[in-house]
């Protein structure tokens, strides 16, 4: 771990004693938690369940019901193509597939191996208007194709190799 | 059907007129209108969950509810056997059977199993839908629990128990919907986690997904080998429950008959466990006696039972001291053996096969502890749980209906009546007091203590023995524990000694016993049948059996009896994880190495706030470059907590201010290098 990472940790003991240390405020720890590591390590909950005399079982039981929580570590861009009834009659689906063989990823592989990219199926952000919809790092993508979301893709990367040779 | 105020409130059952008395739900009430509802998750004694479906009941103007979770109105109509409800009924079982793993031959839940009963219930011969064949993988990491994901139907009973009754919580329900699984933290072996193995949850499972691990082979391979001497020593609990397997009624006794059968099985000797309880009661009575005169070291706890040991050195280390430091009788009758009958014998420990029969999953976890083992050998070679031997007796061909009872074997089967109360909630209080009365009083007659039995959680009664007035609490179920033990740490109570056990109701009630179908008083009635086997006994008062007396006074020396019959305790992480690193340098070599403890202990006596606190310190001293700074979760030492480790030195009770000073020293004497 980097000097970076323990003020991450330090941020956790900042964030439980923030919440008085109340089990009632699990889900909400959690998901201030998940902002600092961008996924929820085991250590760091197994520190939460015993700061908040619970059961690390029960705090594993909440993170893992939620699909907002993640377990492992996430890439740097986040993309989420929305797979809802309208989107999916939309063709969502092949977008999903494109993108899935343009980054080497499948059903099991969710992240890239250079952790650049994260791909996630949700089942509707409530934008059916503008089906289908995709959302990158939070921002949110309307009638999209696959050749957009390709564009799309490829700029991030142009933007990252051009931050590396900084 | 109208009800004023006088008249008794009803409800219409099935077209029965059912008088409402005060049931927690409408599933009482049907049972109590004798209309017996499958379930799978309710139990009276843990929360209504209603996961299970299968006590669906259509109620006229609500339609199809569960019964389990619906509150009782006065001039309720209920149904429970229209052609819907039974439909549904079939279709939610047929649902679990084609999820479930159904190598029910195989099984070793199959004469037990809920599910089985159930589906037979309904009529149920074909499975309409597609079998899964998702087999996950077995856990057998425990050394008594063996846990078989593909047979879980998620009813939630294990973690409920796990939950509510012994305040553990090792397991739980993790994912949704269909990728729903009940799993230890994280997806670990149940093994490595905070799991006491009282096997609570392995008598609650309707079905095969918690066993308990079984050396049933271990046990014939010692038998059938004739380099080895195989000695068995049976714990009270057994007898009064081992005759259900073969038809009888709890609480039956079944002493002669299980050494009839243990003779016929092949061993070479059958001793009883409740010799090592009246050695257990000398020990420990002799040491709450001392500590008692001193006042210290009060209250002084029972040490029997390895599920509340286990459960005491991972949740409250401050009070390891107060354990009596005697080993189980399980533990001391092993030991005694192995040391004595050995020499007896003339052949060395390692051909000298110790078998228990054990009420209890957790006695394999406690045989198993490294501290119980000489030179790799273990005191306790293997632990058969009670249904364990009744599958021995029905492999061997044994129809216990037609054996001629027989009598243990001696010295080690001789045993007075406080021995044999053990396998009861409030029988190793009761056999304390025993001794402790007839030590300050020695002319008076063997008394009973009746408070101190019975099926309640929490018991507790002040007894007067001779001028001494000793305070004394029984309580059984972990939760109940964890709640006296709070009330105590706040001042709220205090006794001079302490009996716990970790299932409800003592051994009688423990993982390894047989699962009470249609008995709901199996528990207390096993219980009364121990306190009757002690009223027959020749002694009642573990002082007075003539064997150990003699054992005393020509083998057994002071010295050799704490060595022998008396252990230490560690604290222990709730689960095990390496430690993580909260800082590290730039600098390769480190200066500075800094390790906190974070375990269930320290963390509540301000690990974090001096974690916080020390890492400022050392920013503000910018040593940051050359220091690590480690944290682990529990260790063997943290009784005073918060535990702080600098270049290898620990220091208990830390504070910021003895950190610092600690902190100063080394920069000072890197100054002076």
């Amino acid at each position: 771990m980097t000097d970076q990472e323990t003020t991450k940790f330090d941020r956790v003991c900042e964030i439980i004693d923030k919440h008085n240390r109340n089990p009632h405020m699990l889900i909400k720890i959690l998901q201030e938690i998940q902002e600092e590591y961008k996924y929820l390590p085991e250590e760091i909950m197994m520190y939460i369940a015993t700061a908040l005399g619970i059961s690390p079982a029960f705090a594993y039981g909440v993170a893992t019901f939620y699909s907002h929580f993640t377990l492992q570590p996430k890439g740097k861009n986040i993309i989420k193509v929305c797979d809802g009834t309208a989107c999916h009659v939309k063709k969502s689906e092949d977008i999903i597939k494109t993108l899935e063989s343009k980054l080497g990823l499948n059903k099991d592989k969710k992240t890239t191996d250079d952790m650049l990219f994260t791909l996630e199926t949700v089942a509707c952000l409530g934008a059916c208007g503008i089906a289908p919809v995709v959302v990158i790092n939070d921002e949110v993508h309307g009638a999209m194709n696959k050749d957009k979301t390709i564009a799309l893709i490829e700029k991030i990367k142009e933007e990252e190799k051009a931050n590396e040779s900084l | 059907m109208s009800s004023t105020n006088n008249e008794v409130k009803t409800a219409l059952i099935d077209g029965m007129i059912t008088p409402l008395e005060g049931e927690k739900n409408l599933l009482e009430l049907i049972r109590k209108a004798n209309v017996e509802l499958p379930t799978f998750c309710y139990h009276s004694d843990i929360s209504v969950y209603g996961a299970c479906r299968m006590c669906m009941v259509e109620v006229d103007g609500r339609g199809i509810v569960p019964a389990c979770s619906t509150p009782i109105a006065p001039n309720m109509i209920v149904r429970t056997n229209t052609k819907q409800i039974r439909s549904m009924r079939k279709m939610i079982l047929e649902l679990m059977l084609a999820s479930h793993d159904q190598s029910c031959t195989t099984c070793p839940k199959s004469d037990e199993c809920k599910l089985q009963k159930l589906s037979r219930k309904m009529g149920i011969t074909k499975v309409r839908f597609k079998q899964m064949d998702s087999k996950c993988p077995i856990d057998d990491s425990s050394p008594s629990i063996i846990r078989d994901p593909s047979k879980c139907v998620l009813c939630g009973d294990c973690v409920r128990v796990c939950k509510e009754i012994q305040s553990v919580g090792a397991l739980d329900i993790a994912n949704r919907g269909a990728y729903a699984k009940v799993t230890p933290f994280f997806g670990q072996a149940l093994g490595k986690v905070e799991c006491v193995n009282c096997g609570q949850c392995v008598k609650i499972c309707p079905v095969g997904a918690l066993m308990p691990k079984y050396n049933i082979n271990e046990a014939w391979d010692a038998i059938h080998d004739p380099t080895k001497k195989v000695v068995v020593q049976v714990a009270p609990a057994v007898r009064v429950a081992l005759g259900e397997y073969f038809g009888q009624k709890p609480g039956a006794l079944s002493t002669g008959k299980i050494t009839a059968a243990l003779r016929m099985i092949g061993v070479d000797k059958v001793y009883d466990t409740c010799f090592s309880a009246d050695l257990t009661i000398i020990e420990e009575a002799t040491e709450f006696l001392g500590r008692f005169t001193k006042k210290e070291k009060l209250p002084q706890f029972t040490s029997c039972c390895p599920a509340w040991v286990k459960f005491a050195e991972q949740n409250y280390p401050e009070l390891l001291n107060n354990l009596s430091s005697c080993k189980s009788p399980q533990q001391m009758f092993s030991s005694l053996a192995k040391e004595k009958l050995a020499k007896d014998l003339n052949i060395s420990r390692e051909d000298l096969v110790i078998i228990s029969i054990m009420p209890c999953t957790a006695k394999k976890y406690e045989a198993s502890r490294p501290e119980f083992s000489v030179n790799g050998n273990r005191d306790t070679d293997i632990v058969l749980t009670t249904k364990e031997l009744a599958l021995m007796m029905k492999e061997r061909g044994i129809e216990f209906d037609n054996i001629e009872p027989a009598s243990f074997d001696m010295p080690f089967g001789f045993k007075t009546g406080a021995g044999v109360i053990f396998g009861a909630s409030g029988g190793v209080g009761e056999a304390v007091l025993r001794f402790a009365s007839a030590a300050l009083t020695p002319d008076a007659p063997v008394t009973d203590f009746k408070q101190v039995r019975g099926p309640d959680g929490l018991k507790t009664a002040e007894i007067n023995i001779g001028d001494a007035k000793v305070s004394v609490a029984v309580v059984s179920g972990l939760a109940n524990a964890r709640k006296l033990i709070e009330k105590i740490k706040a001042g709220e109570a205090s006794y001079d000694i302490i009996e716990v056990m970790a299932c409800c109701g003592g051994c009688v009630n423990g993982g390894g016993q047989p699962v009470p179908t249609h008995e709901p008083n199996a528990v207390a009635e096993r219980a009364k049948g121990l306190y009757a086997d002690d009223k027959t006994m020749l002694f009642r008062n573990s002082g007075e059996n003539p064997y150990l007396q003699k054992l005393y006074a020509e083998e057994i020396t002071h010295e050799k009896a704490h060595e022998l019959f008396h252990t230490e305790y560690e604290t222990k992480p709730k689960i095990a994880h390496d430690d993580i690193v909260l800082l590290d340098g730039q600098s390769e070599v480190k200066k500075y190495h800094i390790k906190i403890c974070f375990g269930a202990c320290c963390l509540p006596k301000g690990a974090q706030e001096l974690y916080v606190g020390l890492v400022k310190y050392v920013r503000e001293k910018d040593l940051t470059n050359d220091t690590i700074f480690t944290a682990s979760f529990g260790g063997p030492s943290c009784r005073k907590g918060p535990v702080l480790e600098i270049n290898g030195k620990k220091i208990d009770s830390c504070t910021l201010t003895k950190a610092k000073k600690a902190i100063d020293r080394i920069i000072q004497k890197n100054i002076n290098a």
